[in-house]
C-alpha cells in the first residue's frame, strides 16, 4: 500500500503549514502596520489550506494507517479528525482575539507566526508515531505558547505567568523524556507501535516490568502536566489568569486536543499492554482533578481563574473515558471508551473556545473583563450574547439539551460499562458541585443589574462566529449522533484498538 | 398503532417553536407581539393535544400514538414517543395550564415579557416531551432540560430571595437526576444496549441491583415530588417564584416525580418496590400528617399552599405504594386534581399579590367585602383543597383512603386525618384572608377581578367541578394502563 502513495503524503498539511508560516513571517516584515489584516487573512487562509490538504490526505489514504519518515509520522483517521478540529479551534482563536490584540498593541506579525508554529507543533504531536516526533511536536507547541504568554512584554503579570509556565513546562518535559528513556531501555525501541509489540512480549517478565512501570510513572506525570490534572495542575490557574485573555483562549482550546492525542499515542498506541497499571494511575489523577477543579472553582471571583479550575475538572472527567478501556485484560470496549474521551475533548474545546470568546467580547480597549461581576446584567445589555453564554455555561455544567451533557453521558456510559459504577457516582457528584459555579455565571447575567451599561460592540466576524459557536453547542446537543460516530470511527482506525 | 399525524411531536415542538419565535420578538417594546404570539402558541399547543383524547383507545394498555426514529445510533438511542392512559392526562393538563399561565401573566409581567413567555412555552414543550418519552435518554434530556427555564423564571421574575431559591431548586433537582442518569446507564448495560423504557420493564434484575436502582430513582423522583425529608426546596421555590412559575411548579413539575415512580420505579424494580414500600408509606404519611401541621403554622399564603402541596403529594406516593387499583388510580386522579387546585390557589394568591404586594395572611382580612367574585372562586378552590365531595379533591383522596383500607386500617386512618388537617389549614387561611372586617386601607381599596382573571379562575373552576362530579372519563382513560401496571408490579423479576 505504501508504495502507491507519494512518500511524504501523510505530512502534506504540516509541510504546507511550515512553508506558509515562513512566508507569513517574511511577508509581514514588509507590511506597513495598517496592513496587518492581510497577515490575519493569510493565516486564516493557511488554516483553510491545511484543512483542504488534510481532507485530501484522508481521501487518498482512505482513512487507513499511512506512515512516513521511517515510521516516525503516522496519518490515521484520528489524526486527521483531530487536526481538522485543531484548525477550527485555531481559526476561532484568531477571529476572537483580533480586536482584543489590536486594542492592546499585540496585533503584530509575531503573534500569527507563533500561533501557526504552535499549530504545527500540535499537528506533529497528533501524528507522532515515535517518541522523538512526539517530543519535538510538544516542544514546538510549548515554546510557542511560552512566547505567546509573554507577548505583552510590558505586563509584569504576563511575564510572571510565562516564566512559571516555562519552568514547570520544562520540568514536565524532563519527566516525559526520562520516562521515555526508561521505556527505551526496556524495549529497545522509540517507535510507538514497535514499543507496543515489544511490550506484549516482555510485559510478563518481572524484571522488565519493574523498569517499565517506573518509566510509565514518569510518562504519565509528564502527560498529566500537559493535560493539567491534579496534582500537576499548579500552573493552570496562574497561567490562565496571568496571560492576556487571547493567549488564555489559545492555551485553553486547541492544545487540549493535542494533549488528548498525546495521551492516546503514548498510553494506547504505545503502552496498552500496561493498561492495568496506567489505568490505576489515571483513576487517582481523575478523581483528584474533579475534586480540586470543581471545589476550587467555587471560590474564584476571576472568571479566567474559574475557567482554569473548570478545565482541571473537565480534564479529570475526560480521563475517566481513557481509563475505562481495558477491563480485566479485555480490550473489547476500548473503542467505545476512547472515543467517548475523544468526543469529550472535542466538545470541551468547543465550549472553552466559546466561553473565553465571551470574555474577550466583554473586554475592550483599556478594560479587561476578568471578574465574574463583569458579567452582571449581561441580559439587559445584550440578550443575544447572554443567551449564547447561557448555552455555553449549561453545556459546561452538562445540562441537556446542550452537547456538554452528551459528552458526560458518553464518558459515564464507558465508565459504567467498565463496571466502575462507584467512579461514575463520584463523577456525577463532582459535576453537581461544578454546576454551581456555572449557574452563578447565569445568575449574574440574568438575575443581577448591570454595573457597566456600555453597549456591547461585536465586530461582525466575531459576532457571527461566537453566535455559531454557541448555537453549535445547542445543535450538537439536539443531534449529537454524527460527531459521536465520527469519534468512534476515528478511534477504531487506531492500530491496537 | 402508528399514528398518521405525529400529534405527540406536535405537542412537544409547537410550544418550543412558539417559544423561540416569542424570544425573537426581543425587547420589551414589542411586549404586545410577544404576548399575542405566546397565546397563539400555547393555544395551538393545547389544541394539538385534543386529538390524543379523541383518538385514544380505552381498551388497551399498549402505548399509543407511537413515534419511533433512530436518534443517536452510537448508543442505540431513539426518538421514541408514545402515551398510555397514565401519561396522556398529564400532557393535557400541562398544555391546559400553560394557556392559563400565559393569560395570567398578560399584564402582570412587565419586565422582559418575551423571555418570560418563551420560558413557559419552552418548558411546556419539554414537559410534554418528558411525559411522552419512551426512551431513557430522551426522557432524561427533557426531564433535566426543564430545569433551565424554571431556574430563569424563579431567578428573573421572582421575589426578594429569588437567587437562593432558584439555586436551591436547581441543585436539589440536579443531584437526584444525576444519580438517575447513572441508573439509566447501568440499565443500558444490563439490557444489552437498549435505552427503551419498555425493554427495561421486562428486564430481569437481581435484588441488590433492584434496590440500588430503586434508591437512585428515589433520589431523582423524591426530590421532584417532593417527599419528606427532601422537600425543603419547594417552599422556597414557591414563595419566590412569580405566580405563573408557582402554578407550573405545583401543577406539573411536581407530577414529574410521581410520574417517574409509576414509569420507572414500580415496573423496573417491582421487588425492591415491594420490599421498600413500608419506607415509602412511612415517608408519605409523615408528609400527610406532619407537613399538614406545618402548613397550619404558616403566615405566608404561598408557603402555606406549598406545604399543602407536599401533603397532597404525600397522598399520591402513598397511593402508589399500596399496590392496588384504587390506590394507583386514586393517586393519578389526585395528581390531576392537585394540578388544577394548586394552580388555581396560586393564581388566587397572585391576584391578591398583584394588588397588595404582600403574601402575608396578616396583611389581609375582609377581602370578601371588596372582591366578592374573587372570594367565591377562592372558596371553591379552598374547598377542593380540603377534599370536599363534588370537587376534584375529594375523588382522589377518597380512592387512596379506600385503597389503603384494603391494605391496613391504621395506614388508612393516618391518611384520613388529612381531611382534618387539610380543612384546618385551608379554611383557617381562607377565613383570615377573606372574611371578617376590612382589615386595612389597602384591602378597602381593592378592585374585584376583571375579565382576564375571571377567565383563568373560571376555567379552572370548571375543571375542578367536572372532575369532582363526573370523574369517570378520567378513570376510564387510565384503567387499562393501571391494571397492566399492577400486574407488572405483582410479578417478581428475580
Amino acid at each position: 500500500m505504501m508504495s502507491s502513495l507519494p512518500i511524504m503524503l501523510p505530512a502534506y498539511a504540516e509541510i504546507f503549514l511550515l512553508a506558509m508560516a515562513c512566508i507569513i513571517l517574511i511577508v509581514d516584515l514588509y507590511l506597513p502596520d495598517g496592513w496587518r489584516d492581510l497577515t490575519y487573512v493569510l493565516s486564516l487562509a493557511t488554516l483553510l489550506g491545511c484543512a483542504v490538504l488534510t481532507v485530501v490526505v484522508t481521501a487518498w489514504t482512505g482513512g487507513q494507517l499511512a506512515y512516513t519518515f521511517n515510521n516516525m509520522f503516522v496519518s490515521d483517521l484520528m489524526a486527521n479528525t483531530l487536526k481538522t478540529f485543531t484548525y477550527i479551534a485555531v481559526a476561532g482563536c484568531l477571529v476572537y482575539s483580533r480586536v482584543y490584540l489590536a486594542d492592546r498593541g499585540m496585533y503584530r506579525g509575531e503573534f500569527f507566526v507563533l500561533l501557526l508554529f504552535a499549530t504545527l507543533g500540535m499537528m506533529v504531536m497528533i501524528s507522532a508515531n515515535h517518541f522523538l516526533t512526539l517530543y519535538l511536536g510538544l516542544e514546538l507547541l510549548s515554546l510557542c505558547l511560552y512566547s505567546l504568554v509573554a507577548l505583552d512584554r510590558d505586563s509584569a503579570v504576563s511575564t510572571e505567568a510565562a516564566m512559571k509556565y516555562f519552568v514547570l513546562g520544562a520540568l514536565a518535559s524532563g519527566l516525559l523524556l526520562y520516562g521515555m528513556s526508561m521505556i527505551y531501555g526496556a524495549t529497545g525501541s522509540l517507535e510507538i507501535v514497535a514499543v507496543q509489540q515489544k511490550l506484549e512480549q516482555v510485559v510478563s517478565r518481572p524484571y522488565e516490568k519493574t523498569i517499565l512501570v517506573f518509566g510509565l510513572v514518569f510518562l504519565v506525570s509528564g502527560l498529566a502536566f500537559k493535560l493539567g490534572v491534579v496534582p500537576f495542575h499548579m500552573w493552570i490557574p496562574d497561567v490562565y489568569h496571568g496571560a492576556p485573555t487571547a493567549m488564555t483562549l489559545i492555551i485553553g482550546s486547541a492544545p487540549k486536543l493535542a494533549a488528548f492525542a498525546m495521551a492516546i499515542r503514548l498510553l494506547v498506541n504505545g503502552m496498552i499492554p500496561l493498561a492495568v497499571d496506567w489505568q490505576e494511575m489515571l483513576v487517582i489523577l481523575s478523581v483528584l482533578s474533579m475534586a480540586v477543579g470543581n471545589l476550587a472553582a467555587i471560590a474564584q471571583t476571576n472568571i479566567k481563574r474559574m475557567l482554569a479550575y473548570s478545565t482541571i475538572g473537565h480534564m479529570g472527567f475526560m480521563l475517566l473515558g481513557l481509563l475505562s478501556g481495558v477491563v480485566g485484560g479485555n480490550r473489547l470496549s476500548t473503542a467505545d471508551a476512547y472515543s467517548s474521551a475523544m468526543f469529550y475533548s472535542v466538545v470541551y474545546v468547543l465550549m472553552s473556545l466559546g466561553a473565553f470568546g465571551m470574555v474577550l467580547l466583554l473586554s475592550r480597549a483599556g478594560f479587561e473583563a476578568e471578574n465574574l461581576s463583569d458579567f452582571k446584567g449581561l441580559n439587559t445589555r445584550s440578550p443575544w450574547f447572554a443567551f449564547i453564554m447561557l448555552l455555553l455555561m449549561f453545556s459546561l455544567a452538562g445540562v441537556p439539551p446542550t452537547v456538554g451533557f452528551y459528552s458526560k453521558f458518553a464518558v459515564l456510559s464507558a465508565v459504567i460499562q467498565a463496571g466502575q459504577v462507584w467512579l461514575a457516582v463520584v463523577a456525577v457528584l463532582f459535576s453537581l458541585v461544578g454546576s454551581f459555579y456555572y449557574l452563578r455565571v447565569v445568575k449574574l447575567m440574568y438575575f443581577d443589574e448591570p454595573q457597566d451599561r456600555a453597549p456591547l460592540r461585536a465586530q461582525f466576524d466575531m459576532g457571527v462566529l461566537l453566535s455559531a459557536n454557541g448555537l453549535a453547542v445547542l445543535l450538537l446537543g439536539v443531534l449529537p449522533g454524527p460527531l459521536m460516530q465520527l469519534c468512534l470511527h476515528a478511534i477504531k482506525g487506531l492500530s491496537p484498538v | 398503532m402508528q399514528a398518521t399525524t405525529p400529534w405527540l411531536s406536535l405537542a412537544v415542538w409547537i410550544p418550543i417553536l412558539a417559544g423561540l419565535i416569542v424570544l425573537a420578538t426581543g425587547a420589551d417594546r414589542n411586549a404586545r407581539e410577544a404576548r399575542v404570539i405566546a397565546l397563539i402558541g400555547s393555544l395551538a399547543g393545547f389544541f394539538v393535544t385534543l386529538p390524543l383524547v379523541s383518538g385514544f383507545n380505552l381498551a388497551t394498555s399498549e402505548m399509543q400514538f407511537v413515534e419511533l426514529t433512530p436518534w443517536i445510533e452510537r448508543f442505540n438511542v431513539h426518538y421514541h414517543l408514545g402515551v398510555d392512559g397514565i401519561s396522556m392526562l398529564f400532557i393535557l393538563l400541562n398544555s391546559f395550564v400553560t394557556v392559563l399561565v400565559v393569560i395570567a401573566g398578560w399584564e402582570v409581567i412587565k419586565k422582559q415579557v418575551a423571555q418570560y413567555m418563551a420560558a413557559f412555552l419552552i418548558m411546556s414543550g419539554m414537559l410534554n416531551g418528558t411525559f411522552a418519552a419512551l426512551d431513557g435518554v430522551l426522557f432524561y434530556v427533557f426531564f433535566e432540560g426543564t430545569l433551565i427555564p424554571m431556574y430563569l423564571v424563579i431567578g428573573v421574575w421572582g421575589g426578594p430571595n429569588r437567587v437562593y431559591a432558584a439555586l436551591k431548586f436547581f441543585l436539589y433537582t440536579l443531584l437526584g437526576s444525576l444519580l438517575m442518569l447513572v441508573a439509566f446507564l447501568y440499565l443500558y448495560g444490563k439490557s444489552g444496549g437498549s435505552f427503551s423504557i419498555l425493554d427495561w420493564h421486562k428486564l430481569p434484575l437481581g435484588m441488590t441491583a433492584q434496590v440500588l436502582l430503586f434508591i437512585a430513582f428515589l433520589a431523582a423522583f423524591s426530590v421532584k415530588v417532593p417527599m419528606v425529608p427532601v422537600h425543603t426546596w419547594l417552599p422556597d421555590a414557591h414563595v419566590e417564584a412569580p405566580t405563573g412559575g408557582s402554578a407550573v411548579l405545583a401543577a406539573i413539575l411536581l407530577k414529574l416525580g410521581a410520574y417517574g415512580f409509576i414509569r420507572f420505579s414500580l415496573p423496573i424494580t417491582p421487588d425492591a418496590s415491594h420490599a421498600l414500600a413500608p419506607l415509602m408509606i412511612a415517608m408519605s404519611l409523615i408528609a400527610v400528617v406532619y407537613i399538614g401541621l406545618v402548613a397550619l403554622a404558616q403566615a405566608d399564603m404561598k408557603k402555606l399552599i406549598a406545604y399543602s402541596s407536599i401533603a397532597h403529594m404525600g397522598f399520591v406516593t402513598l397511593g402508589m405504594f399500596i399496590f392496588n387499583a384504587y390506590g394507583v388510580e386514586g393517586a393519578l386522579i389526585q395528581m390531576i386534581s392537585h394540578g388544577f387546585v394548586s394552580a388555581a390557589l396560586f393564581f388566587c394568591v397572585g391576584v391578591m399579590y398583584d394588588r397588595v404586594h404582600s403574601r402575608l395572611i396578616a396583611d389581609y382580612g375582609g377581602v370578601a367585602n371588596t372582591m366578592p367574585r374573587f372570594a367565591a372562586f377562592m372558596m371553591l378552590f379552598a374547598m377542593a383543597n380540603c377534599g370536599l365531595p363534588a370537587t376534584s379533591g375529594f375523588v382522589g383522596e377518597f380512592m387512596v383512603i379506600m385503597g389503603a383500607m384494603k391494605t391496613n386500617f391504621w395506614i388508612a386512618f393516618a391518611a384520613a386525618t388529612t381531611l382534618i388537617w387539610g380543612a384546618a389549614y385551608t379554611l383557617w387561611m381562607y377565613k383570615r384572608v377573606i372574611f371578617g372586617d376590612v382589615a386595612n386601607a389597602q384591602v378597602a381599596g381593592l378592585t374585584d377581578i376583571g375579565a382576564r382573571e375571571s377567565l383563568v379562575l373560571g376555567l379552572l373552576a370548571l375543571a375542578v367541578l367536572w372532575m369532582g362530579v363526573h370523574p369517570a372519563p378520567f378513570t376510564e382513560i387510565m384503567h387499562a394502563s393501571v391494571d397492566n401496571l399492577l400486574q407488572h408490579v405483582a410479578a417478581s423479576k428475580l
